[in-house]
């Protein structure tokens, strides 16, 4: 059973159609990596995954729960389904352990002692066991980005989701985030991350999704679809990225 | 028998400075408990909700504090409810207050970037875990500044419950006054005694910012 499925979705921010008919299913352990041009819709299509978007119409099913339901236990389903954004929104009233913690004693009823454990472990999982203690705006942006990943994980997800999280990131932060989401990727964590990086996709996703106009244009193993792109709307998107 | 304003006198100014300084106390934790509320209702994403906290809003800071007095000490024993200058000042001084209270928290609530609610939701907290952890400790610390402005004002404004009889500095001021028939020494000596509770709240103000500034 795939662990992600949608089924034709459609999604309308006013009159704009952002997914027109998206349909896709990600097995476990898949790394899938989302690209496109801006207004594509890869992000929407992400937020629709953990119900941070509504959709008009279409299914979606994650790890079991069903995110279109009316009743859906979206608060449920997003434990499972750990998300990290482009802005990196950690919490600045808190520190660095304590944004790890909060998610693991409120929800997960673990006690601090052991949540402050969790949080070390997913520190210095992500190369930062020394700033358990600091404030967000005490990091560069590519460490508060690799809390942001820590925090994510200190929940066990089944599936991570990350929305262009280097985006924001002074160019020479970028490398080591991707090298901290490539250690997450070979302990076997399914993935579906929206990107600009070609080459983080390339080598490190298995496969890749190519959005355009609110579809998917082109859905196949990473390489040979970067490599050869079967379609000119690829083709032309990939020229425009890699020169 | 007209005498000098005197050591009574001033000892009679400080008993109403003490209830000015406690009726603004009341009206500060009554109309703060009922500001959070408000507030509360003006954010929550439920549409019916919002209007109440509206009209409530609009109702109680479009009309002046004056007639809200008269309403209660007047208006109640008319329902058969009778109140003292007291229990109608602290009821109407502390309705007041939630308004503005809760219009500014408000303001600080909303001043929360969204992309914090998503960040909770995102973990999978629910909508009070989202506004209790991580919304509300934040929204605090901007809204201490306005909150102790609004509190000086509030200080001030307990002046107008002299009109319905409940003595506190102002209408002591007034008595004072009336025997002595030295205005300017008793005024003075009255906003003196303003002075000092309101540059008390800014100095306490200031350091609560500088304390949850280092606290974040």
């Amino acid at each position: 059973m795939p662990l992600v499925e949608l089924h034709d979705i459609h999604k309308r921010f006013g009159p704009i159609e952002v997914l027109r008919g998206v349909s896709l299913t990600i097995e476990k352990g898949e790394i899938v990596a989302v690209i496109g041009r801006s207004g594509s819709g890869k992000s929407t299509m992400l937020r629709c995954v953990n119900g941070l978007e509504k959709v008009q119409s279409g299914r979606i099913v994650v790890d079991g729960i069903e995110v279109t339901a009316a009743d859906a236990d979206l608060n449920r389903l997003r434990q499972r389904a750990g998300m990290v954004f482009q802005s990196f929104n950690l919490f600045p009233h808190l520190t660095v352990e304590r944004n790890i913690m909060l998610a693991l004693t409120l929800l997960r009823k673990v006690d601090k002692a052991a949540a402050r454990t969790v949080a070390h472990e997913m520190l210095a999982k992500v190369g930062l066991a020394e700033k358990a203690l600091a404030y967000p705006d005490e990091l560069s942006g590519g460490q508060q980005q690799r809390v942001a990943i820590a925090r994510g994980l200190a929940m066990q997800p089944t599936v991570m989701l990350f929305d262009e999280i280097t985006s924001a990131l002074d160019p020479e932060l970028v490398g080591e985030v991707l090298r901290v989401l490539e250690s997450v990727a070979k302990e076997g964590m399914t993935m579906m991350l929206v990107t600009h990086e070609m080459n983080f996709a390339k080598n490190v996703a298995d496969r890749v999704i190519f959005m355009h106009e609110g579809r998917i244009h082109e859905d196949g193993p990473a390489r040979e679809t970067l490599l050869e792109p079967r379609t000119p709307e690829l083709r032309n998107f990939l020229s425009a990225v890699l020169h | 028998m007209i005498r000098e304003f005197g050591f009574n006198d001033l000892s009679y100014l400080l008993t109403g400075a003490s209830w000015t300084f406690g009726l603004a106390l009341v009206a500060m934790v009554g109309g703060g408990l009922l500001g959070l509320v408000v507030a509360v209702l003006r954010v929550v994403p439920f549409k019916p909700l919002n209007w109440i906290a509206i009209g409530y809003i609009n109702l109680i800071q479009g009309t002046p504090l004056l007639g809200q007095l008269f309403l209660f000490f007047f208006g109640l024993p008319l329902i058969g409810l009778s109140v003292d200058s007291w229990t109608a000042a602290s009821l109407s001084m502390s309705i007041y207050a939630s308004a503005f209270f809760g219009e500014i928290w408000r303001g600080s609530l909303q001043s929360i970037s969204q992309r914090q609610w998503e960040a909770g939701a995102a973990l999978g907290l629910s909508y009070p875990q989202r506004l209790f952890n991580v919304v509300l400790p934040q929204a605090i610390r901007i809204s201490v500044a306005p909150t102790v402005g609004f509190l000086v004002q509030l200080v001030k404004n307990t002046s107008l419950t002299s009109l319905i009889g409940f003595i506190e500095l102002t209408r002591a001021a007034q008595i004072v006054s009336g025997a002595t028939f030295q205005p300017l020494p008793v005024y003075l000596t009255a906003a003196a005694m303003y002075f000092v509770i309101c540059f008390s709240l800014s100095q306490l103000s200031q350091m609560l910012e500088r304390r949850l500034h280092a606290a974040r």
